[in-house]
């Protein structure tokens, strides 16, 4: 034992601590930096997409690339930068926040990072595969006919969607052993910060769907190469089949993507009212019925292709059930800040704009949640202004946040407050001037993933353009802010922020290398 | 969790969570695995669904004896008739009626035609689709150009019958049901040039197992 310690205790430097390293904020780090590179690359394909569509016609990429870019695009966000960030929050912040030395199986937690830059570079060589078809261009969804078509693109993204799979499940056994397991004694369940709670969740949810859209797209792959027929009408097959095996992962895969934003928000926002948080046990409740109710709305995506009426009544009122715990989860974070002490740090600002700009698109969300009403929104930029309502405005903000909340703590330095404001200043606006006017536009009817459009679309599609661009490169900025923090500047002390509340905060910052070796004694 | 002494020996303490982290481990993957099978599970499962609620299009297949049917003079149901070829596919496919008016019982017959305008012969299979889906377990058909495999000679056109019924059970409200095919080459060596992945089409003669053609697939 004491050999084992001594060789847990040992320090590679250079690029083997990194390759080889079990530590659990090393794996963290990891994780946010991946997630940040990432963000660039799918951020970079979006404007290139935001730039064709300044006006109408095609100008700068045909459409075939363009498609591919929205595909892309869409892929990499979702499975690049949002699960690779929460994950490495997770990595971060869970030991600390529970009293755990470590994460509990920390070789596979470095087993389940190092797969994903593999996995992303199998999936963006196809963008240098422009003869054998390109990058996948079906659309993330990968819907069949179009997915069965496609070039030898889509077969790269398949293996991807693999290895990612792979990943996000050993980082989903990782959570939630770490979770049940490795608390300090007295850290009760319902004690747990809500951060680990939502984590919790979404584990669970990552274990029931990522091996279902594993499963679907090996169907897919068979259909392509092996004479199945799953999916192709000319064999006996449905693709509307597809669609169904698709979103019973996609629909949980959308909470996936927000359960923890819920989480960060729930740690920022008392932190900056300087209250503890209203109505914690709603929260944990609200979250697990959120969960619970993901796995049974999954058709309010295919309204549209011809489900009899039971079925879209059944699908429209579960979805709006859904909005009752989100509506609880949004009461609680405002009661919370009810006659708070507030300040208004770049965290504080990120979580309540995450709050006021989430509803939003949780209430376009329950508008296409009326099944008569989204025969006219489905497929247009309507469900693009709501998604990206949910995912920039939901979970970007809650990372960048939660980035800027914990990054005193993590680098031991505090970063610069006024680049911090600007870079959140220029996020909201560029961000609200991106999609606000693609409600409009999409409610005129105009088609998402459609590289041209009618003429009466161009002045909404201009404004969303030069948002876009704002938005983009606003996140240089959070980079610059980042790099700063990590080199230098005013020391932090441990507890940092003067509201902060929890295990993270007892230790110094930056905290040691192996977390709580001797567990804490919890209140 | 509470009477756990906080100051047990490292290595007791270790072991034990090790183990126990070993043990969740081991369970928690197996729920991965059998949710990896519960999503093809989906497929006979979202077929059993659809057979026992007649959803999505599948139409129904009827022997002669249908012809004895009781004709519900009373009432007209309206049927459309639409046609498609799948992408690449060189043919001529079309009804040569729009629409035409019966009464549920009724045995009728439509036709639609087909001209091969490549300078070869290929072989197709036609795969029907009827919406509402709902109505489509009540529509029957006795006699069917889809029920096999055509193969055309350059440049050879062909008329082509459905009889069918519409079955008396048809729910009160529908008043109107579509009737659509979609052509597919099925010759694999012809895949490359006419599209489809050249598979012979699985029709099961009981019940077709082609839902909704790729034209319904878009919504
Ligand atoms: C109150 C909660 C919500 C409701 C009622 C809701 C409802 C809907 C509905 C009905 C659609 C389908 C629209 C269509 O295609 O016609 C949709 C699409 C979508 N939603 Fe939500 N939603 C909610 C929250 C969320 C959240 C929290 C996320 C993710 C963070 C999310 C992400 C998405 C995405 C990505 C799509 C588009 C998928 C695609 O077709 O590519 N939604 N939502
Ligand atoms: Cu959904």
């Amino acid at each position: 034992m004491a050999q084992a310690q001594a060789h847990h205790d040992e320090h590679p430097t250079g690029i083997s601590r990194w390759l080889f390293t079990t530590n659990h904020k090393d794996i963290g780090t990891l994780y946010l930096i991946l997630s940040l590179i990432m963000f660039f690359v799918g951020g970079a394909m979006a404007l290139v997409i935001r730039a064709e569509l300044w006006q109408p016609g095609l100008q700068i990429v045909d459409p075939h690339f363009f498609n591919q870019m929205t595909t892309m695009h869409a892929l990499i966000m979702v499975f690049g930068v949002v699960m690779p960030a929460f994950v490495g929050f997770a990595n971060w912040q869970i030991p600390m926040m529970l009293g755990a030395p470590d994460m509990a199986l920390p070789r596979m937690n470095n087993w389940s990072f190092w797969i994903l830059p593999f996995a992303f570079t199998l999936l963006g060589s196809t963008l240098f595969l422009q003869g054998q078809g390109g990058a996948p261009s079906a659309g993330w969804t990968l819907y069949p006919p179009l997915a069965t078509q496609g070039g030898m693109g889509t077969d790269f993204a398949i293996l991807s969607i693999h290895m990612l799979g792979i990943s996000s499940v050993l980082g989903a056994i990782n959570i939630v052993v770490t979770i049940l397991n490795m608390r300090a004694p007295g850290m009760t369940l319902m004690k747990m910060p809500l951060f680990v709670w939502t984590w919790l969740i979404t584990a669970y949810l990552l274990l029931a769907v990522m091996p279902v859209f594993a499963g679907a797209v090996t169907m897919l792959l068979a259909d392509r190469h092996f004479g199945t027929h799953f999916f192709d009408a000319a064999g006996g097959g449905d693709p509307v089949l597809w669609q169904h095996v698709f979103w019973f992962f996609g629909h949980p895969e959308v909470y996936i993507l927000i359960l923890p934003a819920f989480g960060l928000a729930s740690q920022i926002i008392p932190t900056f009212a300087r209250k503890p948080l209203f109505g914690y046990d709603s929260m944990v409740y609200a979250s697990a019925s959120i969960a619970f109710l993901s796995f049974i709305v999954w058709a309010h995506h295919m309204f549209t292709v011809g489900m009899p009426a039971a079925g879209e009544l059944f699908f429209m009122y579960a979805t709006m059930l859904i909005a009752v715990p989100t509506g609880v989860k949004v009461f609680n974070w405002v009661s919370t800040m009810w006659r708070g002490s507030m300040t208004f740090e770049t965290p504080m600002l990120f979580a309540v704009a995450f709050v006021f700009l989430f509803t939003i698109g949780g209430l376009s969300g329950l508008m296409l949640a009326i099944a008569p009403a989204d025969f006219q929104y489905h497929d247009t930029y309507f469900v693009v202004a709501h998604f990206h309502y949910v995912l920039v405005s939901g979970a970007i903000f809650a990372i960048l946040g939660g980035t800027y909340y914990w990054l005193p703590k993590w680098t031991g330095h505090m970063y610069n407050e006024t680049l911090g404001k600007w870079h959140f200043w220029l996020t909201a606006i560029g961000f609200n001037l991106a999609f606000f006017p693609q409600h409009f536009l999409g409610l005129a009817g105009m088609p998402r993933r459609i590289p041209d459009y009618a003429l009466q679309f161009t002045e909404f599609n201009q404004w969303s353009t030069v948002g876009a661009f704002i938005l983009g490169f606003a996140q240089l900025l959070f980079v610059y802010v980042v790099w700063q923090a990590a080199k230098g500047g005013q020391k932090a002390t441990s507890q940092v922020w003067e509201g902060a509340d929890g295990l993270e905060w007892t230790l110094p910052s930056p905290p040691p290398y192996h977390s709580f070796a001797t567990p804490p004694k919890i209140k | 969790m509470a009477g756990r002494a906080p100051r047990q020996p490292a290595r007791g303490r270790n072991a034990r969570v090790a183990e126990r982290n070993r043990r969740l481990t081991a369970k928690l993957a197996a729920a991965a695995l059998l949710m990896f099978g519960f999503g093809f599970a989906l497929v006979p499962l979202y077929d059993v669904f659809c057979e026992i609620t007649g959803l999505n299009g599948k139409t129904g297949r009827a022997e002669a004896e249908t012809l004895a049917a009781r004709v519900d003079a009373s009432r007209w149901v309206t049927v459309e008739f639409t046609g498609s070829t799948a992408q690449g596919l060189p043919w001529e496919f079309r009804p040569m009626q729009k629409k035409l008016r019966v009464h549920p019982g009724q045995t009728t017959v439509a036709n639609y035609y087909v001209r091969n305008t490549a300078a070869e012969p290929i072989v197709g299979r036609a795969v029907p689709s009827v919406t509402p889906g709902a109505a489509a377990a009540h529509f029957k058909k006795i006699e069917c150009f889809c029920f096999s495999e055509q193969t055309l000679r350059p440049g050879e056109a062909r008329e082509m019958p459905v009889r069918f019924v519409v079955d008396p059970e048809l729910a009160a409200g529908v008043a109107t049901v579509t009737l659509s095919y979609t052509f597919f080459n099925t010759d694999p060596a012809q895949a490359k040039r006419y599209g489809g992945d050249g598979q012979a089409p699985v029709v099961d003669h009981d019940q077709h197992r082609a839902h909704a053609g790729p034209a319904a697939a878009g919504g």
